[in-house]
């Protein structure tokens, strides 16, 4: 939010003395304001209203590190409501529930599936970064603290879920140089439990019975000095959660209400206990407006593959193309002596492409080019993706050395290049495939190899 | 101090269309704040969940899908039993068939298919088309004259056969026209002004912005919904308050996390959870984004956006 020149000159001592440089107060003011100058530059300004003055200029949601290392998360930071605005910065975690209420076969279970799920998508690792060891009273106390430590040698981002204080305590001892998330502030708790949190350094998670509730309670730890915390959008129902994640959100970005400003936590493992398609649901709910951590009961695969995709999607910078690495992939089962077929970078492209190409069964060999991240129209409009480019590329990837085959299949839209590339790359038989993806799978059909 | 949010509630409103006839007629649209932001303002029609089976029959159908048609032996048959799934709200019958590049049935042997399912079901009706935009305009013009009285909805005009599924869906026949735009707000905007210019009336028309599977570019799915709520609500663009209806089956059945058997992809379990999940996730997104209606196939995803949105609403 930008500062107003009138308001910080309101809190400037209106001396005029002209030692910042500036002939009046109101000028300098002006300088500031536009970010011209810095503020320290007036020796009369007290701390008081430096302090105020940083406060209104400070980002609206605050930018919270948890973990450490190659493990270190950024959550928040946020600076718009929707991603065509601005790029949305911080991605949702993602974290999986384990507690002391579970027999020890389940924990044991649970522990070894976690890491099962681990792969890379253009680019990207994907995993679930933290680890929810949610303490329930009912049951051990010994028995949560083995399965922090357990949790803990996961290399994942541990999130304490206790509202217990002594518990909490021992819990955070065992872990805090792995800068682990306290979630177990509450109403009544929150003096004990903040003082438990600032000792060991760590962020502290704030639930309220309603929203006023906890409102009011991060408005008071606030006021004890603690300003790393996360906001955990509750359990009573989906609505409610929903309504928190959103109107926080809100009010944060929107209205400048820091109180808002922090990162979510939302609970689908209680939310929709029990039922792994509806917190199938919840995780891509919430990736989509304002989830920040989201707890699951599990990550597997089948939720994992789609959910990683749409955030991958949905966090990326909405001016820049998402790309693929240019290189050869084999599809169907492809060899040496397999046709190959080329397009561009374009990661939409790709994944349009790919699909319908898997789907024709047809073992080739994929050629992606260096185009620029761009369309096959734009890039060949831009001279990024032409006769020259692909020759070029065919002879800096040593495509002829690698493949045998000698047929070679280009997009429908860029037909006009089959005499270029004849004339190029002699030896080579030019197919020209239909305009649209769509069409592929006949048309590889169809086609005679 | 309690919290105090401002109210994100907009003078504008989302239309309000009526889908089908009867007692199990549906109404979507009407809402005048953002997907499910029901502490700005009450949201009287809860978005609807549709359930989709093809010309194609059983053999169609996903393997793991087949079983919850056990003891159909036609599409009609079919047709019955999907409208009796827990939580589907309409059905929506594809004739992809149809595709001259594909089995090119005629439209006489689809058009009675689309006879047999309406006399089969009472449920709120949709007719897909085969995407090929030649085929469509014939396919879907019948379509509409078969079903005149049901009040069904006809997806979708393009802008490339608009007037002929325009003229024929909605004005000879008076049914919902679907209006069909590849994922871009102007193009959305500019198909509506064509088919109100034709004489459609404009509350009679319910878009379908464009759709994509999680994952396979759906950050412009994601960025044109929100383009468009926007226009609708905030800068009340009476062009662009249609309700949004999104076919998500038709994408996520085919991407390769949905396909890939488990012979293929061992270490990604059970071909069906992936399936089932690819299409949930997909759904509650485009809810999310602003989508008045969602079109899936699996009658568990069925079952549990009905859930995700009685929990919302």
């Amino acid at each position: 939010m930008a500062l107003k020149g009138l308001d910080i000159f309101k809190l400037s001592p209106k001396k005029n003395c002209k030692e910042c440089g500036s002939p009046t107060c109101m000028a300098f003011s002006m300088k500031v304001a536009q970010g011209a100058v810095s503020i320290d530059a007036c020796p009369y300004f007290s701390e008081d209203a430096k302090a105020q003055l940083n406060e209104a200029t400070a980002p609206p949601m605050k930018t919270i590190k948890v973990g450490t290392g190659d493990h270190e998360f950024a959550l928040g930071g946020e600076t718009v409501l929707f991603r065509h605005e601005k790029t949305f910065v911080s991605k949702t975690r993602y974290a999986v529930a384990i507690s002391n209420a579970m027999d020890d076969a389940a924990v044991e279970a649970k522990l070894a599936e976690i890491p099962k799920v681990d792969y890379d998508r253009i680019g990207e690792r994907m995993f679930a970064e933290m680890v929810y060891v949610d303490y329930s009273a009912d049951a051990d106390k010994d028995k949560y603290l083995d399965i922090v430590k357990k949790a803990a040698g996961l290399s994942r981002v541990v999130v304490l879920g206790c509202e217990d204080v002594d518990v909490a305590k021992e819990a955070v001892e065992l872990v805090k140089a792995d800068k682990p998330i306290l979630n177990g502030a509450n109403a009544s708790n929150y003096e004990a439990m903040n003082a438990v949190a600032t000792a060991a350094g760590v962020t502290l998670g704030v639930k309220g019975a309603d929203i006023n509730e906890l409102y009011d309670t991060v408005a008071a730890i606030e006021k004890l000095g603690n300003k790393n915390l996360v906001i955990d959008c509750g359990t009573n129902s989906i609505k409610e959660a929903y309504a928190i994640a959103v109107q926080f959100r809100k009010a944060a970005i929107k209205d400048s209400n820091r109180t808002c400003g922090y990162p979510s936590i939302v609970r689908a493992d209680v939310l929709a206990k029990g039922d792994a398609h509806l917190q199938a649901a919840l995780l891509s709910l919430f990736t989509m407006k304002y989830g920040s951590i989201i707890v699951t009961e599990q990550m597997t695969y089948a939720e994992a593959l789609p959910l990683y995709g749409l955030r991958q999607n949905v966090f990326t910078d909405p001016q820049k193309p998402m790309k693929v690495e240019p290189g050869i992939y084999p599809l169907n089962g492809a060899d040496e002596n397999s046709i190959c077929v080329t397009t561009v970078d374009f990661a939409l492209t790709y994944f349009v492409v790919t699909a319908e190409l898997e789907r024709s069964g047809v073992p080739m060999n994929l050629i992606i080019n260096d185009a620029g991240g761009l369309s096959v129209l734009t890039s060949w409009a831009a001279g990024k993706f032409s006769s020259g480019s692909i020759a070029k590329f065919f002879e800096e990837q040593k495509i002829e050395e690698k493949i045998k085959s000698r047929k070679l299949v280009i997009p429908g839209k860029v037909a006009v290049l089959k005499g270029e590339l004849e004339a190029k790359l002699p030896g080579w038989e030019i197919i020209i495939a239909p305009r649209e993806a769509v069409q592929l799978v006949k048309f590889f059909k169809e086609l005679d190899l | 101090m309690p919290f105090t949010a401002k109210s994100g509630k907009f003078n504008a409103k989302i239309n309000t269309v009526v889908v089908g006839t009867g007692d199990k007629a549906i109404t979507i649209g009407g809402e005048n704040v953002l997907p499910f932001y029901t502490f700005d303002d009450a949201i009287e029609n809860a978005p609807k969940v549709g359930i989709e089976i093809t010309d194609g029959g059983l053999a169609a159908e996903p393997e793991c899908i087949q079983k919850f048609y056990e003891g159909c032996t036609t599409v009609a048959d079919m047709a019955k039993k999907a409208a009796t799934f827990e939580g589907v709200d309409f059905l929506s019958i594809r004739l992809e068939g149809g595709d001259p590049n594909g089995e090119n049935k005629s439209t006489e042997e689809l058009i009675q298919l689309v006879q047999e399912v309406a006399d089969a079901v009472d449920v709120p009706l949709v007719v897909c088309g085969c995407k090929n935009v030649e085929k469509d305009a014939e396919l879907l013009d019948k379509a509409a004259s078969v079903l005149a009285g049901r009040n069904a909805m006809i997806l979708a005009a393009k802008e490339e056969n608009y007037k002929t599924i325009g003229a024929s869906a909605g004005l000879a026949y008076k049914q919902i026209v679907g209006a069909e735009s590849a994922v871009d707000i102007n193009l959305a905007k500019q198909l509506n002004v064509l088919l109100t210019q034709l004489g459609v009336d404009g509350k009679s028309v319910v878009m379908n912005v464009g759709s994509a599977a999680a994952g396979y570019g759906f950050e412009y799915v994601v960025s044109t919904m929100d383009r468009v709520k926007a226009a609708a609500l905030q800068q009340g663009d009476a062009t662009l308050q249609m309700p949004i209806i999104t076919p998500v089956a038709s994408e996520t059945w085919s991407v390769k996390e949905a396909i890939s058997t488990e012979e293929d992809s061992p270490e990604w379990g059970s071909q069906e959870e992936r399936g089932i999940d690819m299409e949930i996730e997909t759904a509650a997104a485009v809810l999310a984004s602003g989508s008045n209606a969602v079109i899936l196939r699996h009658p568990e995803s069925v079952k549990t956006i009905k859930n995700l949105i009685s929990a919302l609403v």
